[in-house]
């Protein structure tokens, strides 16, 4: 007797990519280039957030050629974009047989009131979260790991940085609360009573949690794993960079072993520049993608 | 007793945790300067191809094989197994290719596939809850390997000398009964039959 599309296989995915990077790509030839620097899965998306942000549009699921080509280009997994609430961008990847795909704030949602019923899938889902009240409800609909959002296209990681620090702190503030203040807590967070106990009782969340959004050097990875992330996923920062090869592996390297610094000081040297980034201040409320999700 | 997680990417903390129920001491190990004080090393799920990257870069490669020949135990599981693997099917070269085994990598399927499935294994009383992740099969094994487990018709639970691999993840299940079977391995490593291991790298 075998069962498929468990939490346990869902969430355990997940946890094989502790420590690992995540890399955004566009075609078959990024791809390998991501393999080859030590990615542990990579993201197929049609355009980079970066690109989305200065072309504008409607942003959707990727061409499932691209998709395809990916899945077919490397060995490692491969995971993809759905939009917020798309329930069936998310059922055609499923079917192309993608190994996670993301509910993404990055693409426009195609729903401004309820996300995708995740327990419904075989195929495990990735999402974004900014606290632990959005992070509680995306589990409940069924994610089997998070990741912080940051701001997505910046290569500024200010945002990834309070996102995290928001999330890890509001774990470290539950774990030490009395069972008796946590049903309030529950109420204030905008997260269920019984996620609230387990976060409690486990000492942290029960799934893996990302840190995404903004990382563009080696030291910004290795920053978001010192501040507590599982590991990171990396967008714009590697592709836009000059450099893709170098910085992707260097990226990789900086995340495994992210207090050596005089090893990420090795790493950082001569890469070039990393990609240009914004200004926070520059970007109006409308295009802040980490609003999008409720 | 100290044994070592390797923790270049993957499933270490909860490899640490189940050393640790079983009553051992738990070494996360980033560089080749901490194997020497190991009694043993467990190589843990991931992903084969990033922890192989990591691998060379630390320069690890060399000493993680001086580790093996020197008969101490290691246990792979999943990325681990392959890891451990003398063959690996499609491709040219092995990694530490210390285990006198063949693997095929995802040869369940991809993850829509992934599942969980109770196991009968060699030694082991009651059914064992494993969960299968991308997982890799052994193909073929030499005639030293002692098959403890097949599923659906293909090997994914093995030891041979020194050298315990399994396909699926004990590490996700809290189950700490495969730990427990390779730490006593490493206790009684002076009876492991490692003559067969020692050579030929």
């Amino acid at each position: 007797m075998s069962e498929k599309g468990t939490d346990r296989v869902k969430r355990g995915m997940a946890e094989m990519q502790k420590g690992g990077v995540i890399m955004d790509v566009v075609n078959a030839e990024q791809a390998k280039i991501a393999e080859a620097a030590g990615a542990t899965a990579v993201m197929a998306l049609e355009r980079v957030p970066s690109d989305i942000r200065k072309e504008g549009g409607v942003a959707r699921m990727a061409d499932p050629r691209i998709t395809e080509e990916v899945m077919n280009a490397v060995s490692i997994p491969v995971m993809a974009k759905a939009r917020i609430g798309h329930i069936t961008e998310a059922r055609v990847l499923e079917a192309m047989g993608v190994d996670y795909i993301d509910e993404s704030e990055v693409l426009t949602p195609a729903d401004e009131e309820f996300h995708l019923l995740k327990n419904d899938y075989t195929v495990p889902f990735v999402c974004g979260c900014r606290n632990i009240g959005e992070a509680a409800r995306r589990i409940g609909e069924g994610a089997s790991m998070l990741r912080t959002k940051g701001e997505p296209g910046t290569g500024n990681i200010v945002e990834a940085v309070r996102h995290l620090r928001q999330v890890n702190g509001e774990v470290r503030k539950i774990v030490a609360m009395g069972e008796d203040e946590l049903m309030t807590a529950a109420r204030d967070l905008g997260a269920s009573y019984e996620f609230l106990k387990e976060v409690k009782l486990l000492g942290r969340l029960p799934v893996v949690n990302f840190a995404a959004g903004g990382i563009a050097t080696p030291a910004d990875a290795a920053l978001m794993m010192e501040l507590g992330a599982d590991g990171v996923f990396v967008g714009s920062g590697i592709f836009k960079s000059d450099q893709p090869e170098r910085f992707a592996r260097a990226i990789v390297e900086a995340t495994a072993h992210y207090q050596d610094y005089a090893l990420i000081a090795k790493l950082s040297k001569d890469l070039g520049p990393a990609m240009k980034g914004l200004e926070m201040a520059t970007i109006g409320a409308a295009d802040r993608m980490q609003e999008r999700s409720w | 007793m100290k044994i070592g997680v390797l923790a270049l990417q993957g499933a270490v903390r909860e490899h640490v945790q189940a050393i640790q129920a079983c009553g051992a001491e738990a070494v996360v190990v980033k560089n080749a300067g901490q194997l020497a004080e190991l009694d043993g090393l467990v190589l843990p799920g991931g992903e084969s191809t990033a922890m192989r990257r990591l691998i060379d870069r630390a320069n690890l490669l060399e000493p993680l094989r001086q580790f093996a020949d020197a008969g101490k135990p290691m246990f792979g599981t999943c990325a681990g197994l392959v890891l451990l693997a003398k063959e690996i099917e499609g491709q040219d070269a092995a990694h530490i290719g210390v285990m006198d085994i063949t693997v095929a990598r995802n040869s369940f399927g991809r993850q829509v596939d992934s599942f969980e499935a109770d196991l009968e294994i060699v030694g082991i009383e009651e059914p064992f809850p494993a969960v299968f992740i991308r997982a890799p099969h052994i193909v073929s094994a030499g005639e030293d390997v002692e098959v403890l487990c097949e599923y659906d018709g293909r090997i994914v639970l093995a030891r041979s000398g020194p050298f315990l691999g399994c396909s699926f993840h004990p590490e996700l299940t809290g189950d700490h009964r495969l730990m427990q079977l390779f730490l006593n391995m490493v206790e009684n490593r002076e009876l492991l039959p490692t003559e067969a291991h020692y050579s030929k790298i």
